[in-house]
């Protein structure tokens, strides 16, 4: 039964998309819409699991003043921040979670444009600088490919500003090349060898091969 | 993944049949697939005058027809029309009306600007039947159409529209599950290196040897992508090995349900290598569902306690370069793999190794080496054959302007 149910359950969850995709009929397409609100329905507890998660864990750090414990106290302290007035906003509490009426922030949507978004964005701005760190790494000369891949992201570094059609209008004629021809035929490639492999991979878990996600080993 | 030899022979027939026959089913298809014959209005115009010939009046429609909307769950008509010359310069608007029968009371449905020529009907009984007339108007003229002949919505149960990706579903289908039934009696399935599942074993090595942590990180989607599930897999995988050589495994997760299922694969993986006493709740641990706050607890983590080694293995987007970045300028060995397209050059450039694609999906299999998970391969490896041949084929035929390769592919 601890193998059997899952795997059916599995099997059915597989199938009713696939059915729908192809037969227009009213009660397959009412039974694939409801199984997509069922997820909806269970990430919704499964949230909940993970909450009590974070609040397990970072509790514990606290208590066994692991290292980097303070960082658990902060964690700790935004969640129960955010967890209030977004609780309380919900239910009408501090005038709601989004912008009151007469323009001013309730203390939710405050903390969600001056702390939160903030904080977003400086981890978004980060990624501009681990790109040059790995742009210099990639473009280093040190053999064949690597001279190759050089080239080609210059040519297509001048391409794509001014002053490369400003040196020469091939610039941006080759880099409209590269884009289209080399770069697209070889993610083309990945791209087949990908969905092929992720629909031999849907099979697999369909039919009850692959079943390590489930945490059934070969035994079982 | 190589094909045998005597595979290919024997194939190269299979696919040159497949190719003929599929532009011959899909023209039978388009044929059996047309939809009822449409009722006109035209007839029915005919004994009413039309109102366009009063001047002063905006021209009338012509061609009005009515019929069931084809490949569709039922409960809808779908009304065309062909429009006056000249509709926008006169800035005609349609008003679409529908009743009961030609002769009942028409009520309006919708209203469309000067060139829209169709309009489904939605949320219709079926079998009930509906007539429509279409009123052009400008200002305040108006002109009246016909009312076509009655329609009845009805629902059907296959859409001939897919019939080329259900052929396509078949024969992947059967060829994946023939490989399989195969592989169960054959001898075993050759299948090339993969650097990056190879340097498993080697990376939790390493980091039992260093006593450092090793960081699974499975993506940031649910358990809803596939690739997050070929990540679970691998993470079985790892899991086992860290149980063997009592390695210290921690797996962050940014989405609930993979959180769960991540603990359970941990918690099963430990009990199969015969060391449940190993496994803490908290290897696996959920951080936070929102991308960047996920993203610097993770790198937060991977230079405050410096793992030894890093999988970065599942759906990855804009996180991937922090992500891989950090663990390189921490000196971690680092396997990546994703089918994101996009974030495939960030992996090969900041890790040890990455997993390009379909190595992704391959990875079960090749780590577990089981004949049925390797036979999958071998069938997905024949229908990749035949899309090449099909390629191939579809480039010089569309070449000499032969284009029936190409539209037998097309999807809808």
């Amino acid at each position: 039964m601890r193998k059997q149910v899952p795997l059916l359950l599995t099997f059915c969850a597989g199938m009713i998309p696939i059915v729908a995709l192809f037969v227009p009929e009213r009660h397959v397409s009412t039974v694939s819409t409801t199984l997509d609100s069922w997820l909806i329905i269970v990430a919704g507890f499964a949230l909940l699991l993970g909450v009590v998660n974070v609040v397990q864990m970072n509790t514990n750090k606290i208590r066994r003043k692991t290292s980097g414990w303070p960082y658990a106290v902060v964690l700790l302290a935004g969640l129960a921040i955010m967890g209030t007035f977004g609780f309380a906003g919900a239910f009408g509490g501090f005038g709601g979670i989004a912008t009151r009426l007469d323009g001013t922030s309730t203390p939710f949507d405050w903390l969600y444009q001056n702390a939160f978004l903030p904080l977003q964005g400086t981890m978004f701005a980060l990624l501009a600088f681990f790109m040059a760190s790995a742009s210099y790494r990639a473009f280093r000369a040190r053999n064949v490919e690597a001279t190759i891949l050089l080239i080609a992201a210059l040519i297509v570094m001048f391409g794509r500003i001014p002053f490369g059609e400003m040196v020469t209008k091939w610039f941006p004629l080759t880099t409209e090349w590269i884009m289209a021809k080399p770069n697209m035929a070889a993610q083309r490639g990945i791209m087949i060898g990908a969905g092929l492999g992720a629909a031999s991979m849907a099979l697999r878990v369909i039919v009850g091969i692959e079943r390590s996600y489930l945490g059934l080993g070969k035994g079982e | 993944m190589p094909i045998s030899s005597r595979n290919r022979v024997c194939f190269l027939p299979l696919a040159a049949i497949l190719l003929a026959v599929l532009p011959f089913l899909l023209f039978s298809a388009s044929v059996d697939g047309q939809p009822p014959p449409e009722t006109t209005g035209s007839t029915l115009v005919s004994e009413t005058p039309p109102a366009d010939t009063v001047a002063g009046q905006p021209p009338a429609v012509e061609g009005l027809t009515a019929a069931d909307t084809p490949d569709d769950e039922g409960g809808s008509v779908t009304v065309k029309w062909t429009e006056p010359a000249g509709a926008a310069e006169l800035g005609l608007t349609y008003r679409v009306m529908r009743a009961d029968s030609p002769d009942g009371q028409y009520t309006e449905v919708c209203e469309l600007a000067a060139g829209e020529n169709e309009f489904m009907d939605a949320g219709l009984t079926d079998g009930q039947q509906y007539c429509y007339k279409v009123f052009s108007i400008v200002g305040p003229g108006t002109a009246e159409s016909g009312p076509t002949a009655p329609a009845s919505p009805r629902g059907n149960w296959f859409r001939m529209y897919r019939l080329n990706a259900l052929i396509l579903l078949l024969v992947f289908s059967g060829s994946v599950l023939y490989y399989i039934s195969r592989a169960r009696r054959a001898k075993p399935i050759y299948i090339r290196k993969i650097a990056g599942l190879n340097a498993v074993d080697e990376a939790v090595g390493r980091a039992t040897e260093m006593g450092k942590k090793i960081l699974y990180i499975p993506g940031i989607m649910s358990i809803d992508e596939i690739q997050t599930i070929a990540s679970l897999a691998i993470l079985g995988h790892v899991a086992r090995l860290s149980a063997q050589y009592n390695a210290d495994l921690e797996v962050p997760n940014k989405d609930p349900l993979t959180f769960a299922s991540a603990r359970e694969t941990v918690k099963e993986a430990y009990l199969e290598a015969g060391r449940p006493d190993l496994f803490r709740e908290e290897m696996v641990n959920y951080v936070t569902y929102d991308q960047f706050a996920y993203t610097a607890s993770v790198t937060g983590k991977m230079v405050r306690e410096r793992p030894a080694t890093n999988f970065l293995i599942g759906s990855f987007y804009a996180e991937s370069l922090l992500l891989a970045e950090s663990g390189q300028s921490v000196g971690a060995i680092q396997i990546s793999g994703t089918a994101e397209v996009a974030q495939l050059p960030f992996f090969v450039v900041a890790c040890d190794y990455t997993l390009i694609g379909e190595e992704l999906y391959a990875a079960s299999a090749y780590l577990s080496r089981e004949p049925v998970l390797l036979g999958s391969i071998k069938g997905q490896d024949l229908t990749k054959l035949l899309l090449m041949l099909a390629l191939g084929l579809g480039v010089i035929l569309e070449s000499f302007g032969v284009a029936f390769v190409k539209d037998a592919f097309r999807m809808h």
